[in-house]
């Protein structure tokens, strides 16, 4: 995040320095596309907080045990949630001590991180329906993959 | 070169959305149309305000007696703070990017022609990058807009998803060095041909709403 900010820090006073006017442009846009998605970002983060909140963790972690319905479990709960990483890691750390096998673990990381169903009103405002629907039922269809790969091999 | 980004009427950013607030103009469509602007409009300050408001009743009763709440509103802290640290900056490099690379450029080096150096070029600026999925939507509607190939765009927004160098040292910390790298080398391939298998599937007119201006 910190480099992230720094090379956006300098990409912009250098900017500033060549051209101010074209950087007030690109940054006027910035804040235009920003602001007009704001409202359902909030949406969607409210709805995800609400909804992580109301799954107990001890819930979710007796539902990834183990076996193939935790296996599905994790698909599911990985594709509807929403999380940052360094939340995202821990719990799957949990989950991987409470005897979670490779293919749940895997297959819950990848949903989690390559399927957004919550953010999908986001997705489709920005990419369009056809392009959304299709990116995350392909990314679906390969976490699965994934994880069944995953597992062969290390088991 | 500078180019306009190609919307009618000039690219004037509030034109969809002004249109969209204006239910008396679409008299033609049903109430279920209107319905929903109206519900998508008042349902995301609607959550925030449960959200809010959970957390509130947690915080002025005892503590540990309403654990929803608490952790309704740990959640939205959170997510707010994620949010306030990358999106922001993601949504000037975005701004940055339009005014400043021209669209033959990204056309040559990423459009429909371009080889598999574009590949590399894709994995490379999604890896770099670290923050939740929906960062990386402006980037690869900026990118889209440009000229970059489909198959492109999707190759930034999986490897943007799926490996995240930053996250790197979290992952093999919690489950170990072998999943991580296991992980990695399956997903990569995988994804880069599926990447590919969308642009086969998706006609070669879509194009993409994005976001009103870029």
């Amino acid at each position: 995040m910190t480099v992230l900010l720094a090379f956006t820090g300098f990409v912009l006073v250098v900017s500033l320095i060549v051209d101010r006017r074209r950087t007030l442009v690109g940054v006027v846009k910035a804040v235009r596309m920003f602001l007009s998605l704001l409202p359902m970002l909030v949406g969607v983060l409210a709805a995800v907080s609400l909804l992580l909140a109301a799954v107990p963790p001890d819930l979710l972690q007796r539902a990834l045990g183990g076996g193939l319905l935790s296996f599905v479990a994790a698909l599911f709960v990985g594709s509807v949630t929403l999380m940052p990483g360094f939340i995202a890691y821990p719990l799957a750390g949990v989950l991987k001590d409470n005897g979670a096998s490779v293919a749940v673990l895997a297959a819950f990381i990848t949903t989690l991180m390559m399927v957004g169903v919550v953010t999908l009103p986001l997705e489709i405002r920005m990419l369009g329906r056809r392009v959304a629907l299709l990116r995350n039922a392909l990314a679906f269809a390969g976490a699965v993959v994934v994880a069944v790969v995953m597992a062969l091999i290390l088991t | 070169m500078r180019d306009v980004p190609e919307q009618p009427g000039g690219g004037s950013p509030g034109t969809r959305l002004g249109a969209q607030k204006r239910p008396g103009k679409d008299g033609g469509r049903g109430g279920i149309a209107r319905v929903r602007h109206i519900l998508a409009i008042v349902l995301p300050w609607l959550l925030l305000a449960v959200t809010i408001g959970l957390w509130s009743v947690a915080a002025v009763s005892a503590p540990g007696t309403f654990e929803l709440g608490e952790r309704a509103g740990r959640n939205l802290w959170e997510f707010s703070l994620e949010m306030a640290l990358v999106l922001p900056a993601m949504f000037v490099l975005v701004g940055l990017f339009d005014v400043w690379v021209p669209r033959t450029a990204i056309e040559r080096h990423l459009g429909r022609e371009s080889g598999p150096l574009a590949i590399l070029w894709m994995v490379l600026l999604g890896m770099l990058q670290a923050g939740p999925l929906y960062a990386a939507f402006p980037v690869a509607v900026a990118l889209w807009r440009k000229g970059s190939a489909p198959r492109n765009v999707f190759i930034y927004l999986f490897t943007f998803s799926a490996i995240k160098i930053p996250m790197l040292t979290f992952e093999v910390g919690f489950l170990g060095w072998q999943f991580s790298l296991l992980r990695t080398a399956v997903t990569l391939p995988l994804f880069i041909g599926l990447a590919y298998l969308l642009e086969w599937l998706l006609p070669d007119d879509t194009t993409i709403p994005g976001a009103p201006s870029v």
